[in-house]
Parts: C-alpha cells; sequence; structure tokens
C-alpha cells in the first residue's frame, strides 16, 4: 500500500477513533486540520443527540417542526436507499449490472436536501444521487437501466423534475443555472438544486456555473457532496480553502453542514431553497460526508486510503445516528423497525427481479432517437444495418450467401 | 414588421439581424444570448438593435465563458426556451465544445426521446478578413463527426435569413455557421417567401463538364470559378450544399451522375474535412460514373497561418481553376 499520500489524512488520535465514542471522530480530524477545516453545521450528534446552540439557531428553526413521524420518514427514506444501494453492488457483482456508483455513506447528504424539495423544484444530479431519485419519486429500477447496460438513461426528466444522470463531471451545474434562469424568466417560485461532487469543484463549468448564476441572480442551490475522495484523489488535490469558502468570491453565501446528519441537510437546504424563492439568488452549500464505498465497483479504494479513515467515519454513520435519536426519544418501536426491515428486504427482491427481467433493447435501438427530426444519413444507414442484418436470415433460409446491402 | 415588406435588398449579416428579429417576434421563447450581443449589437452587428427592442431578459450579455453560455442554454431549452447562442469567433468555440458534444448533441437520445433541446449555436467563421489568431477558422468538419448536432452554413442573404428561421424552428440542435467574410454581400431577400427544405442543396449554376460542390463562403468563388472557366469554354456546374450535416448526396450523386467530375471546395483543411467524406460517398455512389477522380481543395494540414499569408492558405480563384484542369485531364 502507498502510504505516502494518504498518511496525512490519517486521523492522528487512530486509537480514540473506533466507534462507540463520543463524537471525537469529527474532533480528530478538526485537529488533524485545524487551520483548514471549520465549524460545520450539525444538529444532531453522532450519538443522536440534539444540538441547540446560536450558531446552529439560524437553521434549526427550518427543522423546529419537524415530527417523529418525519423523523422516521427520514429514517426509512435512508434504509431504503441503503438497501436499494446494496443490491445494486450485489447485482453487479453477479454479473447483471455492468457498473455501479455506491452512495454508502451519503444517505443523509441526499435524503436531507432530497426531502427539502417541492415537487415544482427541478433537480440536476450526478450519476450518484439514488437517494435523492428516491425522494423524487424515481422508481430506483429505472436508475439501473445505465449501468445494466441497456440505455443511457430510463426515466423522464420531467416526470418527476429529476434531470438524468450526467456523468460528465460538473456539467449539469451550467444546466441547473441555465433551468433556474428559466424559472426565473417564467416569474415562477420554484428552485432549481444542483447536486456535484469535490471532485467537480475543479472543473471550469462549475466555476462557469458560479459566475452565471450569481451574475442573473438565479435561483439555484449548489449541494456539493464532499465525500471526500474523487476516485482516488483527496479534496486537498481539488483545493486548499474549504469547498463552502469559493462561494464568497461569486458573492453569494456558502455553508458547510454535516452531511452525514440528515436533519441538519434539511435544514440547511430548506433555508437555502428558501433563499432560492425569495429572490436572493445562489448558494452553495457544502454536505461534509464521506464516500463508504469504492467510487464504483470497479474501483479498489485499498490502493489508495487507509482503513482507519472509514473506521472513524463508522462512527458518524447516518442512519445509526437517526436511530439512536429516535430510540432514545422514543419515536419508535420495535415493530417500525420490524416492519421496515421487513419493506427492506422486499425492496431489494423487487429490484433484483426487475433488473433480471429487463430485456436487452431491440439491436435498431442504435438509430432511434439520435435526432428529433429525423436525419438522412441515420435514416441510411438503420437501412444498411437492416439489410445486413436481413442478410443472415437469407443465407441460413436459401444456404446463398446474399450481398451486405451496404457497407 | 418584417412581413410586410415583400422584397429587401439586405447584407447578409443584416439579413440573419431581421430573421432573429422576426424569431424573437413570434416567439416568445426565443432568446438570444452571447457576449456583446446586447447594446454593441454582437462584433458584427448581427443582433443589432435587438436588445434595445426585446430586452435584456430576452437579449443577454453573457459572463465571457462560451461552456457557460452553451451549458445555461441547454438549461433554458430544458426549460422550454429556445436559445440562439452566438460564439463570437470561430477559434473561440471549443470551451463549449464539450457541452456541444456531451450533452447539447446527446441528450435527446440519452432521455429516449423525451427531451429536445432546440437551442441554435451562431458561429461566426472563415478567413479573409485579415485577422489576428482563432478569428479565421474552419471547423464545421469537427461537429459534422457529432451525431445528434444538424450543420448548416448559408452563402447568400436569402438562404441566411431563411435558414436561421428554419434552424430555430428545429427541435434538433443546429450548429449555424456564418459566413463572415460574406456578411456584408448583400443580396434579395423576401420575407414572405416560402422556403425549401434546410437540409437540401441548391444547384446555383447549371453545368455539364464537372460539378463543383461548395457551402458557405466558397459558393461565390466557386460561382467566380464557373464564370472563369466559361471563358475556356469549359461549363461547370454549382452546388451549393447549405447543410454540412445532414448532408445532401442524392443532389452530389445527380449532378456527378451528369457532369461524371467532382471538385469539393472548402475552407476547412482538406485532411479529415468534409471533401474527404463527399469523396468517399461519392466514390461508392457513382463509381462507374465518374472520369476523375474525386478532388477536393482547402486547407492545408497547418494552423491557419497569419493574415498577410491567408490568401496562399485559403481556396482561391486559381488553385479551384487548377483543381478543375486536373479533373478534365483524365
Amino acid at each position: 500500500m502507498t502510504v505516502e499520500s494518504t498518511a496525512a489524512r490519517k486521523p492522528r488520535r487512530s486509537a480514540g477513533s473506533k466507534a462507540g465514542t463520543t463524537g471525537t471522530e469529527r474532533t480528530t480530524r478538526t485537529t488533524a486540520r485545524k487551520a483548514a477545516e471549520p465549524e460545520l453545521v450539525q444538529l444532531l450528534t453522532p450519538e443522536g443527540k440534539r444540538v441547540k446552540n446560536a450558531k446552529n439557531a439560524e437553521y434549526a428553526k427550518y427543522v423546529a417542526g419537524v415530527t417523529p413521524e418525519e423523523l422516521r420518514g427520514l429514517y426509512r427514506d435512508m434504509v431504503l436507499t441503503r438497501r436499494f444501494d446494496a443490491e445494486a453492488t450485489a447485482l453487479q457483482r453477479q454479473g447483471e449490472l455492468g457498473l455501479w456508483a455506491s452512495l454508502l455513506g451519503q444517505e443523509a447528504a441526499q435524503i436531507g436536501s432530497g426531502r427539502a424539495l417541492r415537487d415544482d423544484d427541478y433537480v440536476f444530479p450526478t450519476y450518484r444521487e439514488h437517494g435523492v431519485a428516491w425522494c423524487r419519486g424515481v422508481d430506483p429500477t429505472n436508475l439501473l437501466g445505465m449501468f445494466r447496460g441497456v440505455n443511457n438513461g430510463g426515466w423522464d426528466p420531467n416526470g418527476n423534475n429529476f434531470h438524468l444522470y450526467t456523468i460528465v463531471i460538473g456539467s449539469q451545474t451550467l444546466h441547473a443555472t441555465g433551468y433556474a434562469m428559466g424559472v426565473a424568466k417564467d416569474g415562477a417560485d420554484s428552485a432549481v438544486i444542483a447536486y456535484f461532487g469535490d471532485g467537480a469543484s475543479s472543473q471550469g463549468d462549475v466555476a462557469e456555473s458560479f459566475t452565471f448564476s450569481a451574475v442573473y441572480n438565479a435561483p439555484v442551490v449548489f449541494f456539493c457532496q464532499n465525500n471526500q475522495w474523487a476516485i482516488s484523489e483527496p479534496t486537498e488535490k481539488q483545493t486548499r480553502v474549504p469547498l463552502y469558502q469559493r462561494a464568497q468570491g461569486y458573492g453569494f453565501p456558502g455553508v458547510r453542514v454535516d452531511g452525514n446528519d440528515v436533519l441538519a441537510c434539511l435544514a440547511v437546504t430548506r433555508w437555502a431553497l428558501e433563499r432560492a424563492r425569495d429572490g436572493e439568488g445562489p448558494t452553495l452549500v457544502e454536505a461534509y460526508t464521506y464516500r463508504m464505498g469504492a467510487h464504483t465497483t470497479s474501483d479498489d479504494p485499498t490502493k489508495y486510503r487507509a482503513d482507519e479513515e472509514r473506521e472513524a467515519w463508522e462512527a458518524k454513520d447516518p442512519i445509526l445516528r437517526l436511530r439512536r435519536h429516535l430510540e432514545a426519544s422514543n419515536h419508535t418501536d420495535e415493530g417500525f423497525f420490524a416492519e421496515l426491515e421487513a419493506e427492506s428486504e422486499a425492496l431489494g427482491r423487487r429490484v433484483r427481479e426487475a433488473v433480471r427481467a429487463m430485456p436487452d433493447p431491440d439491436r435498431f435501438a442504435i438509430f432511434e432517437n439520435v435526432y428529433a427530426d429525423g436525419h438522412a444519413l441515420v435514416d441510411e444507414e438503420r437501412a444498411q444495418f437492416a439489410a445486413y442484418q436481413a442478410s443472415f436470415a437469407t443465407e441460413s433460409d436459401s444456404g446463398f450467401a446474399a450481398g451486405s446491402g451496404g457497407n | 414588421m418584417a412581413e410586410t415588406v415583400t422584397s429587401k435588398n439586405l447584407a447578409l449579416a443584416k439579413a440573419i439581424n431581421e430573421s432573429l428579429r422576426r424569431a424573437l417576434e413570434a416567439d416568445p421563447k426565443v432568446l438570444i444570448m452571447g457576449e456583446d450581443v446586447g447594446k454593441l449589437g454582437g462584433v458584427f452587428r448581427v443582433t443589432d438593435g435587438l436588445q434595445k427592442d426585446f430586452g435584456e431578459s430576452r437579449v443577454i450579455d453573457t459572463p465571457l465563458a462560451e461552456s457557460g453560455i452553451v451549458g445555461t442554454a441547454i438549461g433554458l431549452a430544458l426549460r422550454g426556451y429556445r436559445p440562439v447562442v452566438e460564439i463570437q469567433f470561430d477559434g473561440f468555440v471549443f470551451p463549449a465544445y464539450d457541452q456541444i458534444v456531451t450533452q447539447l448533441a446527446k441528450m435527446h437520445a440519452r432521455s429516449l426521446g423525451k427531451v429536445k433541446l432546440p437551442v441554435v449555436v451562431r458561429i461566426p467563421y472563415g478567413g479573409g478578413i485579415g485577422a489576428v489568431e482563432h478569428h479565421s477558422e474552419s471547423p464545421e468538419a469537427l461537429f459534422a463527426h457529432v451525431s445528434g448536432l444538424k450543420i448548416v452554413s448559408p452563402s447568400n442573404a436569402s438562404d441566411a435569413y431563411w435558414m436561421m428561421q428554419q434552424a430555430i424552428q428545429s427541435d434538433d440542435p443546429v450548429i449555424f455557421f456564418e459566413p463572415k467574410r460574406r456578411y456584408w454581400d448583400k443580396g434579395e431577400v423576401n420575407p414572405e417567401a416560402i422556403p425549401g427544405p434546410l437540409h437540401k442543396a441548391q444547384v446555383v449554376r447549371e453545368g455539364t463538364d464537372l460539378t463543383l460542390v461548395a457551402y458557405g463562403p466558397m459558393v461565390k468563388l466557386c460561382q467566380e470559378v464557373a464564370a472563369a472557366a466559361a471563358e475556356e469554354g469549359k461549363n461547370l456546374e454549382v452546388l451549393d450544399l447549405r447543410s454540412v450535416s445532414p448532408l445532401d448526396f442524392d443532389a452530389i450523386q445527380a449532378s456527378v451522375e451528369k457532369t461524371r467530375r467532382l471538385v469539393v471546395v472548402h475552407e476547412a483543411p482538406v485532411f479529415f474535412g468534409s471533401g474527404a467524406e463527399i469523396a468517399a460517398r461519392i466514390t461508392e455512389r457513382c463509381f462507374y460514373h465518374l472520369e476523375a477522380p474525386v478532388l477536393r481543395v482547402g486547407g492545408y494540414h497547418a494552423p491557419y497561418p497569419p493574415a498577410r499569408l491567408e490568401e496562399e492558405y485559403l481556396p482561391g480563384l486559381d488553385r479551384v481553376l487548377d483543381a478543375v484542369d486536373r479533373a478534365l485531364a483524365y
């Protein structure tokens, strides 16, 4: 293992960073990077205790009225999203999917922000926003088509105001900005949210989207999940300053939120969306979280990061912390967890069966939808392809080799 | 309103301006975006007066960021708008190339037809105006290679007017290459005419001995070549392609079956240029009709040269006539 590049990232007091210690992990990390890492907005500690202080009050008011039922809803969303994600990883291992990009560890960032949205808001995701898709009501099985290789995006973006996954890093932040410019032109009070990651923060398109959104005061929330790793490159390879501070240079606010705290993510996103609706323009939210799994199923994190780091973040698990809070607050009973477990398994089963039943597309799909209004060359090549295919039938039927019918 | 005037003599740039004006009047979803397109009216004045009449929310001066211009235009199109964006010069399109190739061109297919992106990207292109580096290039082949895009280039004022109307109405993204050295050439424009299809080539001079194929700025040159050749008793046909993608091979084929010889002329480098594609396809289609190999006249495999050398680099009357002679010599 290469240790040179990762040594600086190891928690300094690894002995004290096992699960169960009292909030020392974040402290550990903060200590290690005292100058660089500021406090983040946190409403639930890793132990599930509500944080109440003056600094958080501005955001806490956005979840002041959250009911036990809503908390259970957030918990359910996170558990089911994780179950779906685990099933997809397994399906990749079984050869049913070509690739999977796991969101493990980022459930709170995605569910918290996703549940802050209204139906008329519009989401521009990366390729890892499975939890946000869940919040938007996109059937999880629809997300899997592109990873199985049967399409490049299998849902109607306008069906749930959830754009197709964008694979080129950062491109969608400009689409979100343009869409938000259109919302403003229409005089609507909808908001737009653009998801991206710490790696994407280096892309020119992200910088340009900050510029455009600021200049036109576009109602867009830039939601950066800083999961610490862009495949093998730590955030230090992307930035010298905490990412949320970049907003300042563009003239709009940025805030760092505990990305493993679903309540804080909900609150901060509601705040940012409200700003957008009120005509106050863009906001950058940096959800400070951790990619617990590999970049994708093709990746091998053991080559570039230490186990201790992951262990430290496990103690801050987003689902575990809300469960602790729910239990300590007597908001749940055993029946709730048992029912959710059954629902989880049913979801896993449904996803598994749906993927296995997913047919390969018709070979002529190659030529479909290349253009909206058609194109002579596509028509010509489709015809040649059809003739070529037909030539095999002729060969087997008659015993004669047919002409290729084209090139 | 433009419709009340039957026919006008307009410079090509003014014809585009009037076409944009008509589109802005006809459809509130049409937007103009680009650098300096507002008060200045664009560096070539193609958008002159439009912001004054339609306001800053419809004729939008953008930050100097081409990827941002095209990327936000995509977002606006997703919201239901029909943006017409200006890239100030051909050589400045490359920061936007990623958005054009990976997003604009592919969104319709990616969405299985559920998302349409009616975006027009206007690019003043080509040389001959004595400009500095990056202001004289012809990158159309770099876009023609990308499925999902349509690529057109008018050669005259009337086509510029009507092709712009049709490009804005298209539900596909259109890269609209404007021959900047012809911006000031005047021609008749009849706003009440019924235009032909956007992607059909047009025979602009009939002939029997050889076919010259061109588009955009080279059409006028090829007409001059044909006139010069006529003085020598050679009867050349000139075909204005108008559209590079799709490309009207049927029209070229019909012409070549008659003339049996073909010379393709464009400013872009010959190597892997549109002339190469035309030569290959026409050889396939017209193998038994051709009396000579398809010849190409275009730019060299070298950076566009400093202005003092551009006349050496660009196809001119003599270079095209030389190719005509070579083709006729077979």
